[in-house]
């Protein structure tokens, strides 16, 4: 699997790992997942118009899922936030399936937004991922102690002055451009298992934080690789094989 | 009723206090002053004005009138000499965060400073709330009373002058109120961190009050338990006649005969 011409998708994959299970260990703290489900497929509209209009999928699904996160604050001001992330959640994918209908000929191609496209990656956009994890991890590094309080507990970090609104924003935010990263790669339905299920699994097995944020990084890593092993040999799609033993991450991780 | 003049500059002075939430009075001229190493208790029931005069001292509700100081400056320039135990704590089982970890925490410093500055205050503020048996457990883990007192090492790692807990005897047993009381009352003693804990019930904290702010319906009585808990002083702020018992060295407020205390009216007005 390590020729030429996979290395590309093994390294794209490496890094979107990286990337989700470092950003996924806040995402089970702060009790975020349904968000996590929510803002890959907000993003998923963008990509069938940048499909549509024939420009870089990246700048659509990027765009759509800020748009996602803009949505999310401003009704979860209105109300409860769980109500909200529904409500996202049906009304862009609502958004996707019209522009789904305006572009029949690009059913193909958004099949792949859906499942993603892995075998399929340019070298052109390893660079930018590339730029994009670093910079993720040192913003989690700037702001790991303040985060993981106001994660852990709103109550404490608000007597510590840390600023609420600030963190959600910073949060969210990071989350969107993630999950927009990550479509491409493993489409907007499997986004979810890579954020989710190492840093979930990393959190069950180690007490302390620091060590369970690096563990739920090496999980993500060895889930991916064993999922483009198998998807490579048994030239199944890889999405099947990240979803399957992300499930099974999580299980035995319970088991243990 | 006048504040009791402190010994020295006192950590926490409210003075005049009075607070409106759309309109109606929560709070009204509400003064007192916790001078260093006290216990005070604000004592009232559900709606009393308890926690709205906590998040006064805290800097998140703004006053209508009055003033509230620490040590001299207003709350909100003060934070790092503030710790405070919200009321309702629960952590997840699987938070990735031991007790240590968690006091870590409570230590406020730049990212690039991995360890604290000081390599002790970790484990004094472990020591102090008596926590070493439980420092290495995920604290979603811990028991109620264990979970409040890693809280208050949090609180203490930052070596605060003044230790602020919402309800803390809440949802505890006995046994544990018992070893939390005298805990606070160790800190308040050895460390001469002042102390503001609001409880419905001042019973389990009599043998550590210095001070009382006995509230009502926004309106207080402060000052020692001695001076505050009588028949005559309760029965003008409440408005109607309360019955002071003693029992055993517990106290009971109680109407003096319910069927009249539940009709206010005639007694309504004479405090006015």
């Amino acid at each position: 699997m390590f020729a030429t011409f996979y290395w590309n998708t093994w390294l794209a994959a490496s890094l979107l790992a990286l990337a989700a299970g470092s950003l996924g260990f806040f995402v089970i703290l702060r009790r975020n997942a349904f968000a996590a489900h929510a803002l890959p497929l907000a993003a998923f509209p963008g990509g069938a118009l940048a499909t549509f209009l024939g420009i870089s999928p990246l700048l659509g699904l990027a765009g759509f899922a800020l748009l996602g996160v803009l949505f999310l604050r401003l009704f979860s001001r209105q109300g409860r936030r769980d109500v909200a992330i529904g409500l996202l959640l049906s009304s862009f994918l609502a958004l996707g399936g019209l522009l789904l209908s305006l572009g029949r000929e690009y059913a193909a191609r958004v099949y792949g937004l859906l499942f993603g496209e892995a075998w399929a990656i340019p070298a052109q956009s390893l660079q930018p991922l590339a730029v994009l994890c670093v910079l993720l991890l040192l913003l989690l590094l700037w702001q790991f102690r303040p985060l993981l309080l106001q994660s852990s507990s709103p109550a404490l970090a608000s007597a510590a002055a840390i600023p609420m609104d600030r963190m959600d924003w910073f949060f969210l935010l990071l989350l969107a451009i993630v999950c927009a990263a990550a479509v491409p790669l493993v489409g907007t339905l499997l986004v979810f298992t890579l954020l989710v299920s190492p840093a979930a699994a990393a959190q069950r097995l180690l007490a302390r934080p620091l060590a369970a944020w690096l563990l739920s990084m090496l999980l993500a890593e060895i889930l991916v690789w064993s999922a483009l092993a198998l998807s490579y040999w048994s030239n199944w799609p890889l999405g099947f094989f990240i979803g399957t033993l992300g499930a099974g991450l999580f299980l035995s991780s319970r088991r243990w | 009723m006048p504040p009791v003049p402190p010994p020295s500059l006192p950590i926490l002075q409210v003075a005049g206090v009075s607070v409106r939430i759309e309109a109606k009075a929560i709070l009204t001229d509400i003064h007192f002053a916790v001078a260093s190493g006290q216990v005070c208790a604000l004592i009232g029931e559900n709606g009393a004005g308890k926690t709205t005069l906590l998040r006064s001292i805290l800097g998140v509700q703004s006053l209508q009138s009055g003033t509230i100081q620490i040590l001299g400056q207003p709350a909100t320039r003060q934070l790092h000499r503030l710790g405070y135990v919200p009321q309702k704590i629960s952590f997840d089982p699987d938070l990735p965060l031991r007790t240590r970890d968690l006091v870590d925490l409570g230590i406020p410093r730049p990212f690039w400073r991995w360890r604290p500055p000081d390599p002790h205050a970790v484990a004094e503020a472990i020591h102090a709330v008596d926590g070493e048996g439980f420092a290495n457990q995920r604290v979603g883990r811990l028991s109620g009373g264990q979970q409040q007192r890693a809280v208050i090492a949090h609180a203490l790692a930052r070596k605060p002058k003044l230790l602020l807990l919402d309800e803390p005897l809440a949802n505890l047993d006995f046994a544990s109120a018992n070893h939390l009381v005298q805990l606070l009352g160790r800190l308040a003693k050895e460390q001469g961190i002042s102390i503001v804990v609001t409880a419905h019930d001042m019973n389990p904290l009599l043998p550590i009050l210095d001070q009382l702010v006995y509230l009502v319906g926004g309106r207080a009585a402060t000052g020692s338990v001695a001076e505050v808990v009588r028949t005559e002083v309760l029965t003008k702020l409440y408005g109607y006649p309360v019955e002071v018992l003693q029992h055993h060295g517990r106290l009971l407020v109680l109407p003096e005969n319910p069927r009249q205390g539940l009709e206010i009216p005639c007694y309504a007005h004479d405090h006015d």
